[in-house]
């Protein structure tokens, strides 16, 4: 199966995608890793709000809220 | 002061004193946000709660009694945490609570949702290393159970080293064996022991710095050894991180485990995680038949679709709206009538004794008076606010707006708190504890009294129904009143992104929220919740209303004029002194000049000349400073129409507008009317605001800056437009 390097600006709703590593900003990096988004860990996108952002991610069998930008220092790779 | 908190208290319930010392036990509730923390706390206390402050900050404590065999422990509701590493103010009061020697809880009720329990799993971990006691409540179980999992609760307690206790909170369920639980915790203390399955090499090199560090007699635990390894900010470090001979055991021994790329916190959260999923699957037996769409995920289709969530979303908004704004005037109309009845009735007792029936009647009575006044929109937007919180809506609008409100460094749920400042800012600036974190929250207190409340709209009718109506038609007078509400909307985001930029420094916060699954919403904790925001507005904003309001009294009332000089000034006007004269309304108003307040007012008039205001329009702008409510009679009486007007009355309206200057010239001009009206729109007059500031802010500081801000604003803003008016000749 062919894996794409992504950002988190190519995420659409209904997307999957896996965490590869994360960026090294202080505090939000942090809580991303607290809040399960570690390398390695799957998800999917199950929302996108109307307006455009935040979006919901399903990961770790519960579903998280993001902004874009918190999101942006992630290193994704999409799956099928 | 004192008087008056004890009378309003017992209107309600008395306060739960906390004790002092620690004559009880001490257990905090802790766990992430939306474990059911709220819902376990309140069927455990019940209504025995009281709503105070963590020092010094504006983090709101809430603790109340339960009983444990037969004796009384206080409990701590402690904010949802995530992690023991703190990033924001609500948490970082938490995690200190917690650790903190002098106010380390005898016993930690973790609080852990079985729908959710990898990630719960994570801040017990952490909990696990500090030496707290910790029993667990697992709640949430019916969630797992309609999915058609299980939980071996043996195998879970096992794993955790502590007792594992399922609850369901609104039916009761579970919450004997809590307490039982709670009991035989506290008569026998534990720190837990658990294996997180760090990777060998951590755990050698923290075996290894124990080691060297008791050889030069310091006493460390192996788990310690870790989190200095592993975290440079962990706390223990602070210990020898000043001793270079001690500091460079441990730089060591890092610089042995973590290569070039091989990030400590990253290594960290994947052992804890990896522990986690060890757990989960050992006891939690998935379902067996792959699960279909939840009852949730159908009502999100709906409810966060693009067009039909948001179509939903300002229906909903619109109805919350139109109950603080039409559904509470009865009930105010009540209050005020209520309020004149008693006035007559005691105020005629003290007919005898003047200067004690007007501190009665004005005063105190008066006092009293305008703090009930708020309770029916109070506990009208909080029944609607714990609803929409109970049944996860409140997590959807939040996720909706977040675009709009989240660019100027607000975040989604500002939304409800500036709606709702639109009937009125105290329900509103109230309301701001929605906000989960102490920066958006401060923001959105500060330019909540922006907008543009219930008291400010006779203002725009009686000034676009005299001034620009008459003129321009009644489109133009649409359009004004529709942009009168919109000015302080406006002039707020400037505001906002000022406040962020330079006054709120340090980084934002993480919008990162959950949306809860959906579920009605539990009457026992709606009820609590309105009983308990009117009874907090009552003993601590009423108190300083009260007051402010006593004093404003005495500030008018004293010194006492001389009515035989008013008299005579109204007989030169050509007019007789008779009962229904209007004389004295006229006296009352000349005793309001002459009063110390008056003479205040009269000194600083020459500064509001360039904004086109003359002494009538400026002392009723300063009456008006107390509480916007009374500008429109003051103005009655100061046009000569008598105190007895509205806004829709067309002799005030006549009034207004054949007012002149000394010279001749016409006073109102639209120029003018314009900027009156913005004054109005902008300007904080209205002392209950600055009390529920104080209160939700816990600093007069802020209340004052607010006041500050937006007097300032209010000025140079009307002085701008009749300055540009009278340049383009108005």
């Amino acid at each position: 199966m062919a894996e794409r390097v992504i950002s988190a600006k190519d995420l659409r709703r209904g997307m999957r995608a896996r965490i590869e590593s994360v960026g090294d900003e202080e505090a939000l990096h942090t809580r991303l890793l607290e809040l399960g988004l570690i390398p390695g860990t799957e998800f999917k996108v199950t929302k996108i709000a109307p307006l455009g952002d935040p979006m919901e991610l399903e990961l770790r069998g519960y579903r998280l809220c993001v902004r874009q930008s918190e999101v942006e220092c992630l290193r994704l790779v999409e799956l099928d | 002061m004192k008087w008056s908190a004890s009378a309003l208290s017992s209107l309600i319930d008395s306060v739960v004193v906390a004790s002092a010392g620690r004559t009880q036990p001490l257990i905090a509730l802790v766990g992430n946000p939306n474990a059911g923390k709220t819902s376990l706390f309140n069927a455990l206390t019940g209504a025995r709660q009281k709503v105070g402050n963590y020092p010094g900050v504006t983090v709101e404590k809430v603790s109340g009694q339960v009983e444990i065999e037969g004796k009384l422990a206080e409990i701590v509701d402690v904010p949802g945490l995530y992690s023991l590493a703190a990033i924001s103010t609500d948490e970082e009061v938490a995690v200190e609570a917690l650790l903190d020697e002098s106010t380390s809880p005898d016993l930690v009720v973790y609080v852990m949702d079985a729908s959710n329990l990898e990630r719960n799993l994570f801040l017990f971990s952490q909990l696990a290393e500090t030496n707290l006691n910790v029993v667990v409540a697992l709640t949430l179980t019916d969630v797992v159970h309609r999915e058609k999992g299980e939980i071996d609760l043996a195998v879970l307690s096992n794993h955790l080293g502590c007792e594992v206790i399922p609850v369901v909170s609104h039916k009761n369920e579970g919450l004997k064996e809590l307490r039982d639980a709670m009991g035989r915790a506290l008569a026998d203390p534990r720190e837990l022991e658990l294996d997180l399955g760090f990777p060998k090499i951590v755990t050698d090199a923290a075996a290894r710095v124990v080691e060297q560090m008791n050889r030069k007699g310091i006493d460390l635990k192996p788990t310690e050894a870790r989190c200095v390894l592993m975290d440079e900010n962990c706390s223990t470090g602070d210990r020898f991180r000043e001793i270079p001979e001690l500091w460079a055991v441990v730089e060591e021994e890092r610089k042995l485990i973590f290569g070039a790329n091989v990030q400590a916190r990253t290594v960290d959260a994947q052992s804890r995680y990896a522990w986690a999923s060890r757990v989960k699957s050992e006891s939690y037996v998935l379902p067996t038949v792959p699960r279909g769409r939840t009852k949730t995920e159908m009502v999100d289709a709906l409810l966060t679709h693009r067009v039909f969530g948001l179509v939903i979303f300002l229906g909903i908004m619109y109805a919350v709206f139109q109950s603080i704004y039409t559904f509470a005037a009865p009930f105010m109309d009540l209050i005020d009538a209520g309020k004149s009845a008693v006035a007559g009735v005691v105020g005629g007792w003290l007919e005898g004794t003047p200067v004690l029936q007007s501190l009665v009647v004005d005063g105190i009575i008066e006092g009293i008076g305008s703090v009930v006044i708020f309770l029916p929109q109070i506990m009208i937007l909080f029944f609607f606010i714990s609803v929409l919180e109970g049944t996860g809506y409140m997590a959807r609008a939040a996720f909706l707006m977040d675009r709009l409100l989240g660019w100027c460094g607000l975040n989604g749920r500002a939304f409800i708190p500036l709606l709702s400042s639109f009937a009125c800012a105290i329900p509103g600036i109230m309301a701001a504890r929605v906000m989960p974190d102490q920066r958006s929250r401060m923001m959105t207190i500060l330019v909540a009294p922006l907008m543009s409340c219930s008291a400010r709209l006779p203002v725009y009718v009686l000034l676009i129904g005299a001034v620009i109506e008459p003129r321009f038609g009644a489109v133009w007078a649409g359009l004004s009143l529709f942009f009168m509400h919109f000015i302080g909307l406006a002039v707020a985001i400037p505001i906002v992104l000022i406040l962020n930029k330079g006054w709120f420094k340090g980084k934002r916060l993480p919008f990162m929220m959950e949306l809860p699954k959906y579920q009605w919403p539990r009457w026992k904790d709606v009820v609590l919740t309105v009983f308990s925001r009117a009874k907090v507005f009552l003993v601590t904003a009423g108190t300083i209303i009260f007051a402010m309001t006593v004093l404003i009294w005495a500030l008018l009332y004293f010194p006492r004029g001389d009515t035989a000089a008013y008299e005579k000034e109204w007989v030169s006007q050509g007019k007789v002194v008779a009962e229904d004269s209007g004389f004295d309304q006229y006296a009352e108003l000349r005793q309001r000049e002459d009063s110390i307040l008056g003479r205040f007012g009269r000194a600083i008039e020459p500064v509001f000349v360039p904004a086109g205001f003359d002494w009538r329009l400026t002392t009723a702008i300063l009456a008006a400073f107390p509480a916007r409510e009374v500008v429109v009679p003051a103005m009655g009486i100061l046009f000569g129409t008598g105190g007895d007007v509205d806004e829709e009355s067309a002799s005030l309206k006549d009034s207004i507008n054949s007012a002149t200057w000394p010279d001749g010239r016409p006073l109102m001009t639209p120029w003018t009317a314009v900027s009156l009206m913005v004054f109005f729109a902008l300007c904080c007059q209205c002392m209950a605001t600055l009390a529920a500031i104080k209160r939700e802010t816990n600093s007069w500081k802020w209340a004052w800056f607010a006041f500050g801000y937006m007097t300032a604003l209010a000025y140079i803003l009307s002085v701008a437009i009749q300055q540009v008016g009278r340049m383009l000749g108005g």
